[in-house]
């Protein structure tokens, strides 16, 4: 059973199987995380817009209780 | 339980007096008899392949029945009509499930013998009653899966992919039960009984899958 | 209101020391197969991959029936998060089996090794799940049609591998497979090592969307809540759980 099984390569061409496996789990992880970035990129970025609108609204409020 | 045979006889009747479904798909399979010959590059079939060959068209025949299934539902309010009445609505599912089972039937009374002819290079004859059980084990599962995934397809825009998307990943083990139960069957010298194994499989997937669908369906019709 | 963000800083550090320990001790601790030498160090890999997706399927599962039990939106999107992280660590098993069929049998795909089979199925029914899910305008109808979904191809995991397990020639030998059965034991203290790194992976990545997922939801709502319904932006993707 084990002849039929695998055949043990060179270990040169074994090492770049194997590190291409990790790469690729090491690249999907990565990849994710660098999308995941973006998005947290984009939340805080309208956390900032969100932020200076209601400063904006805050001062009109103020000026139109100050005219009345 | 009255609920299931008047929305079954409804649906039997409208295919009775439009015949829309069941002969479309019978051509379909017939055509695709004659794919398969020029596709393999044979004259006839026997064994595996000849199982296989069958599982795959009525697989791809039962497709087409189940992207029409609610379609008729959907489109002239018999949704809203059924949730109105004060019914079991699981019962739409046993019901639409049944008339998939029969439509699926239909197809098979004429589409074996045709294969038989066409394809099949070994005699038909005794491999029959074995054939027949598989048959209605994995007619079973196709009308369950079929019901349930046509319920999903028919509220989504992209309705006709979403149907076989979903379902034929879904049917995978169906297929590979029916196929290696009809497998051993078409041979020149059959038992005429089919492989325990599969059909124990076919028979553990249709029981978990019909009592799954049972309970998750009314969660589909909800409004 | 449940935070996220709290806990991912501890996650985060145990997984990274979780398998960091779980490689260093492949490559430098346990030994080498006897068959299949160095290519079989992608076990260490490609089982905990497999094994943790397909428990995320189910695990998607399982919090969808909390969905469909409590009405609470909040289930739907534990359970989508889930099901998509699955998804993804589904196709890094298969890519790194792939690799180790390649490396081992020569060609990049097998069809006499069944767990490949059956996750090769399993990853393309579940990868229907986002193109169902968009399809669906209505939000409410969206969540709960996913979570059928859910629940039924979770049971189908299984069974999916029972039939494809019972479907393969056993005149082939199993490519994927350690020989005998038997891990010496350092081979299996790595193996469980591994296990849990990319089970605690699973987690930390989970925990990280739902945080991302959770602030931007709060952004929204604080957004309309502030400046009206007419500031509201569009949803990107239609009827995106975001």
């Amino acid at each position: 059973m084990s002849a039929l099984i695998a055949v043990a390569v060179p270990l040169h061409t074994a090492v770049k199987y194997v590190a291409g496996a990790y790469v690729v789990f090491l690249a999907i992880v990565l990849i994710y995380v660098a999308i995941m970035a973006k998005r947290l990129r984009r939340t805080e970025r309208d956390l900032v817009d969100l932020r200076r609108e209601l400063d904006e609204q805050r001062a009109d409020d103020r000026e139109v209780g100050r005219a009345a | 339980m009255r609920t299931v045979l008047t929305v079954l006889r409804k649906d039997l009747l409208l295919e009775l007096r439009s015949l829309e479904t069941v002969p479309t798909m019978i051509l379909f399979s017939i055509a695709t008899f004659v794919i398969f010959h020029f596709g393999l590059n044979r004259n006839s079939l026997d064994g595996q392949l000849a199982g296989g060959v069958l599982t795959v068209t009525v697989l791809f025949a039962g497709m087409l029945a189940v992207n029409r299934l609610f379609v008729a539902e959907r489109e002239q309010g018999g949704f809203d009509g059924f949730l109105l009445a004060p019914v079991d609505r699981s019962a739409l599912l046993v019901a639409k499930a049944a008339a998939l089972f029969v439509f699926l039937t239909g197809l098979e009374l004429i589409a074996i013998p045709a294969f038989a002819v066409m394809l099949l290079g070994v005699p038909l004859w005794p491999a029959l009653p074995g054939l027949i059980a598989v048959l209605a084990l994995a007619n079973v599962a196709l009308s369950v899966i079929g019901t349930l995934v046509s319920a999903i397809a028919v509220q989504s825009r992209a309705r006709d992919l979403i149907g076989p998307l979903l379902g034929l990943p879904l049917l995978v083990p169906a297929l590979i039960g029916t196929a290696r139960a009809a497998g051993p069957l078409l041979v020149t010298h059959s038992t005429g009984s089919p492989p325990g194994k599969w059909l124990a499989i076919l028979a553990l997937y249709d029981l978990v899958f019909a009592l799954l669908s049972y309970a998750v369906f009314d969660f589909l019709l909800e409004d | 209101m449940i935070t996220y963000g709290r806990r991912l800083r501890g996650l985060s550090l145990v997984t990274i020391a979780t398998i960091s320990l779980a490689y260093a001790l492949a490559f430098f601790y346990a030994p080498e197969d006897v068959d299949q030498g160095f290519i079989q160090k992608i076990f260490y890999l490609h089982v905990p991959l497999a094994i943790v997706s397909l428990c995320g399927f189910i695990f998607g599962g399982l919090l969808a029936i909390g969905y469909l039990r409590t009405g609470d939106r909040r289930w739907d999107i534990r359970s989508y998060v889930a099901i998509h992280m699955a998804l993804i660590f589904g196709i890094g098993a298969l890519i790194t089996g792939s690799i180790w069929a390649k490396a081992s049998w020569g060609h990049w795909w097998v069809w006499n090794e069944p767990t490949l089979v059956s996750f090769l199925i399993v990853v393309l029914l579940f990868a229907t799940y986002q193109p169902m899910r968009f399809s669906i305008e209505d939000p409410e109808r969206q969540a709960r049609y996913a979570s059928v979904f859910a629940i039924v191809a979770g049971a189908f995991v299984p069974l999916n591998f029972i039939a494809v397990r019972l479907a393969n020639q056993y005149v082939h030998p199993r490519v994927l497979t350690l020989e005998g059965g038997n891990l010496p034991a350092s081979m299996a203290l790595t193996f469980y090592i591994a296990l849990l790194g990319i089970t605690l992976l699973y987690v930390t990545l989970w925990t990280y969307e739902m945080a991302a997922k959770n602030a931007r939801m709060q952004v929204r709502a604080t957004r309309r809540k502030l400046l009206g319904e007419d500031a509201m932006a569009p949803l990107r993707r239609s009827a995106a759980p975001s």
